[in-house]
């Protein structure tokens, strides 16, 4: 945990920065002048209500939404340390997810063999070589903690392991190709209490080597597992701060009504 | 001591004679179900047990490797069993990558607006067009403009017209049923569009693509009307050149070129005639068409099956 103090010396140190971020659905505005500093090697929680645009924020990072017709952004996402804006038009949507990974609500793995579910974004970029494959996709499985459980089975189908499996498999799969923020979008929302806490705990290891943000409608799993926390209501950036002044004593009434449950 | 909520034996009773009542509708319903079925089934196994009865008599080794002839007891299928065989093979050739290429295309690829609209409703409009109106078409285009003849070719092309809408609309279907999770997955990891369409889109539909390709040759295979516009011949005694031969180059593609004919159109010669004999040979003829058939749409249940077994969503 972070204290305020650090936050001062650590604003320099942003990897993203969100920049009077704009985001349109077709004619709906889903984001309003959203300003954020994801700090490196941090974890920062994106928390609030239903449809407040957490995950819309979230998707903007690796241009998800480029893939539907009619979405538009406005404004600027920085990445450092090459100070690239992720939603300029002259950037290639592909680049920006070569750099980023993400990690989806629902465990998502192609229903394919364990190993080649790890070793996909490496393919993609080119690399065949087993030799190659074969260190990353070890290297990613134990750093996603499961090397252990599936090291004697990588030719098993991913559909065959547990939900938390599947979600830690992903998790390796978005690891292979060395990304610089790792997105999570509520990664834990469709597994059992177990298999969550096996998560956190990863997350929790994973800040050493690479900046995560994370979407979440568990404010305790924010409180858990992040350095810095948003709050966001109605598409608008309410607050923003340390995790634990923001939950011990928020700035704003409203982020305070959310987190003490009388609202959301 | 509370007592239980209350309900009168009166309530109850009433509960139990409704619960009678839409059970017996719960009944009725299952009985007609399984009228409807036994009647379609029933028809189906009758046809196909008539025709074995009448044919079984000529089903010999004989009748696969005898050019058709005057005399009903000496003739037979070989030259329509190649014919179709071969037509089909070009029929498949064409119609699979066009078809699925349209398909991907218009799924993945095309700006989703009205334009792509009319061309889906106009792509499905097409699997309903009568089949005698491709064969005019083919006639014009393929026989005479492309200068094709009344050939394998041509007969092979007129048919994969016929069914590309079929391909088309079960390939996009078949996309369609992957998760737009797996797709976001492929995107994330830095996919290309079609890397993510080759990777996995392909792969993980390929029972649906199969599904439909194999109802369109099901449906080709016993076209006849359209064949019958374009030419093709009703008592052919020789076989299409061989595709692969001793002499260098060693393959040809001369068959492609050879006049043809086909089991249904071999059939329809045979019953015309006036001698009953000949309707035992069509009947015979119509008990190996359905026999192709099955095994045709054997191969891709068994084929979906095993796919099945991977790809759960």
């Amino acid at each position: 945990m972070v204290t305020s103090e650090v936050v001062e010396q650590a604003v320099a140190r942003g990897k993203a920065d969100v920049r009077g971020l704009n985001f349109f659905y077709g004619e709906k505005q889903a984001l309003k002048d959203v300003n954020l500093s994801v700090q490196d090697k941090k974890v920062t929680a994106l928390i609030g209500p239903s449809g407040c645009g957490k995950s819309t924020l979230l998707r903007c990072f690796n241009r998800m939404h480029d893939l539907y017709p009619g979405n538009r952004y406005e404004g600027e996402i920085v990445l450092q340390p090459d100070n690239l804006n992720i939603l300029s038009p002259k950037v290639d949507a592909i680049e920006v997810r070569m750099r980023l990974s993400m990690v989806f609500q629902k465990p998502n793995p192609f229903p394919k063999s364990i190993y080649e579910n790890v070793a996909y974004g490496l393919r993609v970029r080119g690399i065949n070589r087993r030799t190659i494959l074969d260190e990353k996709v070890e290297e990613a499985l134990r750093g996603a903690a499961l090397w252990e459980e599936v090291k004697d089975r990588l030719g098993d189908l991913a559909f065959n392991l547990s939900g938390g499996q599947q979600q830690r498999l992903c998790i390796a799969r978005a690891l292979a190709s060395d990304p610089e923020l790792l997105l999570f979008d509520e990664p834990t929302s469709a597994l059992d209490p177990i298999a969550t806490a096996s998560i956190e705990q990863l997350i929790n290891e994973l800040k050493a080597r690479v900046t995560i943000l994370i979407v979440t409608h568990n404010m305790q799993q924010a409180a858990r597992v992040s350095d810095f926390t948003a709050y966001m209501y109605l598409g608008e950036m309410i607050e923003y701060g340390v995790t634990e002044d923001l939950f011990v004593k928020p700035r704003k009434k409203q982020t305070e009504d959310y987190i003490t449950g009388r609202f959301g | 001591m509370s007592s239980y909520t209350q309900i009168s034996p009166q309530r109850i009773e009433e509960m139990r004679a409704l619960i009678g009542q839409r059970k017996l509708r719960d009944h009725m319903f299952a009985i007609v179900g399984l009228v409807c079925m036994l009647i379609a089934v029933l028809t189906m196994i009758a046809s196909f047990a008539s025709l074995l009865f009448d044919g079984w008599s000529r089903l010999t080794p004989e009748f696969f490797t005898s050019f058709p002839s005057r005399r009903a007891a000496d003739a037979g299928i070989l030259s329509s069993w190649v014919g179709t065989t071969l037509v089909m093979l070009v029929t498949m050739l064409a119609a699979v990558p066009l078809g699925i290429g349209a398909a991907i295309y218009l799924e993945e690829y095309a700006k989703q607006g009205i334009v792509t609209d009319i061309i889906e409703v106009n792509v499905t409009n097409l699997a309903g067009v009568p089949s005698i109106i491709y064969g005019l078409l083919a006639l014009g285009l393929f026989v005479y403009i492309l200068g094709l003849g009344e050939s394998v070719l041509a007969a092979g092309l007129t048919l994969a017209l016929l069914i590309l809408p079929v391909v088309i609309v079960s390939t996009r279907e078949a996309l369609r049923a992957v998760p737009s999770t797996i797709r976001e997955a492929a995107y994330a990891l830095g996919a290309t569009r079609w890397q993510m369409v080759s990777d996995h889109l392909l792969p993980y539909s390929r029972g649906g693509i199969l599904t439909g390709v194999i109802i369109g040759m099901s449906r080709a295979i016993g076209e006849t009307a359209p064949i019958i516009t374009i030419g093709a011949l009703t008592f052919i005694a020789f076989l299409p050149p061989s595709p692969v031969s001793a002499e260098p180059p060693f393959i040809n593609f001369d068959w492609l070129f050879a006049p043809f004919t086909v089991l249904p159109i071999q059939m329809f010669n045979w019953v015309s005639r006036p001698d009953p004999a000949f309707a035992v040979n069509a009947a015979a003829a119509g008990v190996v068409l359905i026999v192709m058939t099955l095994l045709m749409n054997g191969f891709a249940i068994y084929l979906r099956y095993q796919i099945r077994k991977t790809i759960k969503w």
